[in-house]
């Protein structure tokens, strides 16, 4: 079987606690050791990982891949391949695409689809309801067999307290956790931003926090009741935060997640009206950011997610009320991430990997992966932690563009994505 | 240097708005006196388009009065409801379009998504005034509602002003409070708690609920215009409610200064914001805005076209 031998990089593995120069050895697609001075048998892959780091493969457990339905947008195979680009070795895919993935085949479809793509794993969420209509709940067992590992109507909230009281039961009894997008639907109605001094400057319709933060009381009280396992997807606020916190400690499963746009920029960056600052839940005050990047470092936040949302442009080129909302994070999120939380002294190197790999592994419940130990599944991601990049959309392996952080200088980027013991991405400059 | 832009007063300075104000007194008293039978050149030579996304038969009027005043050659396209909603061509393609086809100098737009000029703005080499963006802006109106104060008074600053009504969805409300806060004027905006945004102050302004608190010590009462649509649909108040605490009646009147004046941006929907008979009466303005919008506007114009001369294509 063929092996790959990745040589002296420094090995942060957060699960197991290591973080030292050594050698990591991949064979058939599984890790077979980590130590120092390992060999390879001939005909082995040799990876020279000096002045690099060695992670377990990064995981955004919040993407969209808009097929089927939206290909215009992004497809499986330029998602999966961007994922890959920037460190990503697996993704899970939100189920929100035409029509929604909410029965076994199509879950089985975008499985295979992503197997084909030759990117980043394809993980699937399975829509909650029929249709992700919100009426009734979706075949979950069949999802599940069908290889979805959660189930969500990411997109929206489930507004009927009974249906996402059943789902969240069914959920239970399957043991796959619950992503909850918590956005009160009748508070939020037609908003664009975040309801508050932009809103009111800018004359336009506003999402108040209010809305996140009646769902997520509300779905931590109906995850409770079930018993299921629940995760706050995109928190934006800090009343959230708080609410999350306390029901940890209350020893509630729950996690939740946190997109590096809600960490990095405020309302303030809708001001210009520039539809690449549109994204839902909304952009919040700074005090809202700082909550969450206290969050992060305080263990609160579980991980980072990018909420990878794909536009064209002619859905993103419109006035701001009709212009699409979301950002694409898949080949941002890790230069991000080094810059603006691990060289700010924000969080360490350990916590930053923690919360890009084992952080949402645990919270999806994947055994074998978020791990560097032996006898895990082989996904590794190498990161070059001091190469200097600009942010230039125009060159993103994703079909789409629609990024805030156009022309940002990032320092750290992926340098060699490894899923299944199979290099899927390796940096032109390493 | 002037803007060849005028988006809105967010960010426009008392010194900046006053000389708007002074180019357009000497416009009206040029054209009032008769002296000018040719009219004025400002815009000879230049074209100013008129879009119009939205159905305004006033604004447009007066805009097209003004360009043509300051001897400008004008065209108008107006969209219908269903392309301004079409994702077939948008606002930004059609002016594009517009301004390769017919060499556009100035474009005037009113449109129902708030920014929607200013991100034109950034895309056409010409100028271009908002005449009306969703609840955003609404410059010209309010500059020609504080003319009419100025022309009043003899002055702005230090004035009591009053903005009473749907404050929530008015871009009449947000373009006076800080273009009247700019130049010294002391503004309250009065709304029910369902037409007062939330963190209203960043308007420049204070807020009240209470109508009868405020108006005593008011030098003019700006009363907007309430969309009956939004009367009574959640979360509005019930047009009866409205009318006994917010409602311009005679009766109200009689709690203000004898000073005290009445606007309104028109047309009035009589017995719904104000009575028939307070619109009417010697203290109502109401009838000097509407002839001062055209004077505003001539002056607006004007200074596009002189940002343009100045600053080039752009």
């Amino acid at each position: 079987m063929s092996e790959i031998l990745i040589r002296q990089g420094r090995v942060i593995d957060p699960a197991s606690g290591r973080d030292e120069q050594a050698d990591v050895l991949v064979r058939a697609g599984r890790v077979a050791d980590v130590g120092r001075g390992l060999s390879a048998g001939r005909g082995a892959t040799v990876i020279d990982a000096a002045g690099l780091w060695v992670v377990p493969g990064l995981i955004d457990m919040h993407v969209h891949l808009r097929e089927p339905g939206g290909e215009a947008k992004e497809t499986i195979a330029t998602g999966a391949r961007a994922a890959a680009a920037g460190g990503f070795a697996a993704v899970l895919a939100m189920p929100n695409t035409s029509p929604p993935v909410d029965c076994e085949y199509m879950a089985r479809y975008v499985r295979m689809r992503g197997a084909e793509a030759g990117g980043a794993e394809v993980l699937v969420c399975g829509a909650l309801t029929e249709g992700r209509e919100g009426a009734r709940p979706a075949d979950l067992a069949g999802l599940a067999r069908g290889g979805a590992v959660a189930a969500s109507d990411d997109g929206d909230e489930v507004r009927d307290a009974r249906v996402l009281r059943a789902c969240m039961r069914e959920a239970a009894r399957l043991s796959i956790p619950v992503l909850c997008h918590a956005e009160d639907p009748d508070l939020v109605r037609d908003g664009a931003v975040n309801e508050g001094r932009v809103s009111t400057e800018l004359g336009l319709a506003g999402r108040p926090a209010l809305a996140e933060e009646l769902a997520v009381a509300r779905d931590l009280t109906l995850a409770a009741e079930a018993g299921c396992k629940v995760h706050i997807q995109h928190v934006s606020t800090a009343w959230a935060l708080a609410r999350i916190a306390a029901a940890k400690a209350a020893g509630l499963a729950v996690t939740c997640e946190a997109a590096p746009h809600h960490l990095l920029l405020t309302e303030d960056a809708c001001r210009g009206y520039d539809p690449n600052a549109k994204v839902n839940p909304p952009l919040r005050t700074e005090a809202d950011r700082a909550a969450l990047l206290a969050a992060l470092a305080d263990g609160t936040v579980d991980a980072i997610a990018t909420d990878h949302a794909p536009h064209s442009p002619e859905d993103k080129g419109l006035e701001f009320d009709r212009a699409a909302a979301g950002i694409v994070g898949l080949e941002t999120a890790l230069g991000l991430a080094l810059t603006e939380f691990v060289a700010t002294g924000i969080i360490d190197e350990t916590r930053m990997v923690e919360l890009m790999s084992v952080g949402p592994a645990r919270a999806l419940g994947l055994d074998g992966l978020g791990s560097l130990a032996p006898g895990a599944r082989a996904h590794v991601t190498l990161v070059n932690p001091t190469l200097e990049w600009t942010v230039e959309p125009e060159r993103f392996v994703s079909a789409a563009r629609n990024t805030p952080f156009a022309g940002r200088r990032l320092r750290g980027r992926a340098a060699v994505t490894i899923v299944d013991g199979r290099v899927v991405f390796r940096a032109n400059v390493a | 240097m002037a803007s060849k832009d005028l988006l809105g007063l967010s960010g426009l300075s008392g010194a900046e708005i006053i000389s708007i104000l002074d180019e357009a007194a000497d416009m009206k008293s040029l054209l009032g006196s008769g002296r000018d039978e040719r009219g004025l050149d400002d815009l000879a030579g230049r074209t100013v388009c008129l879009m119009f996304f939205e159905p305004s038969t006033r604004t447009a009027q007066a805009f097209a009065a003004a360009a043509r005043a300051v001897s400008a050659g004008v065209i108008a396209f107006s969209a219908g409801a269903a392309s301004s909603t079409s994702k077939g061509e948008t606002l930004l393609d059609t002016a594009r379009n517009i301004e390769e086809i017919a060499g556009v100098d100035v474009f005037v737009v009113r449109h129902s998504s708030s920014g929607a000029p200013h991100r034109l703005a950034a895309l056409v080499r010409a100028g271009v005034v908002n005449a009306g963006d969703g609840w955003h802006e609404h410059p010209t109106q309010a500059l020609l509602d504080m003319f009419t104060l100025r022309e009043h008074f003899g002055r702005l600053d230090g004035l009591d002003v009053g903005i009473v009504g749907d404050i929530l969805h008015s871009r009449v409300a947000r373009s006076n409070a800080w273009g009247l806060a700019a130049c010294g004027a002391n503004v309250t905006l009065v709304a029910p708690p369902a037409w007062m945004p939330e963190e209203a102050g960043a308007l420049g302004a204070a807020v009240s609920h209470d109508f009868d608190e405020v108006l005593p010590r008011l030098d003019a009462v700006m009363v907007l215009r309430i969309q009956k649509e939004r009367l009574g649909s959640d979360p509005g108040p019930k047009g009866a409610e409205y009318a006994a605490a917010y409602g311009l009646t005679p009766r109200r009147m009689e709690r203000a200064k004898d000073t005290c004046v009445v606007l309104h941006p028109g047309p009035v929907n009589r017995g719904v914001e104000m009575t028939g008979d307070v619109a009417d009466c010697d203290r109502s303005l109401i009838l000097r805005q509407a002839a001062n919008g055209v004077f505003v506007r001539m002056a607006v114009l004007a200074r596009s076209a002189r940002a343009l001369e100045d600053g080039g294509a752009r």
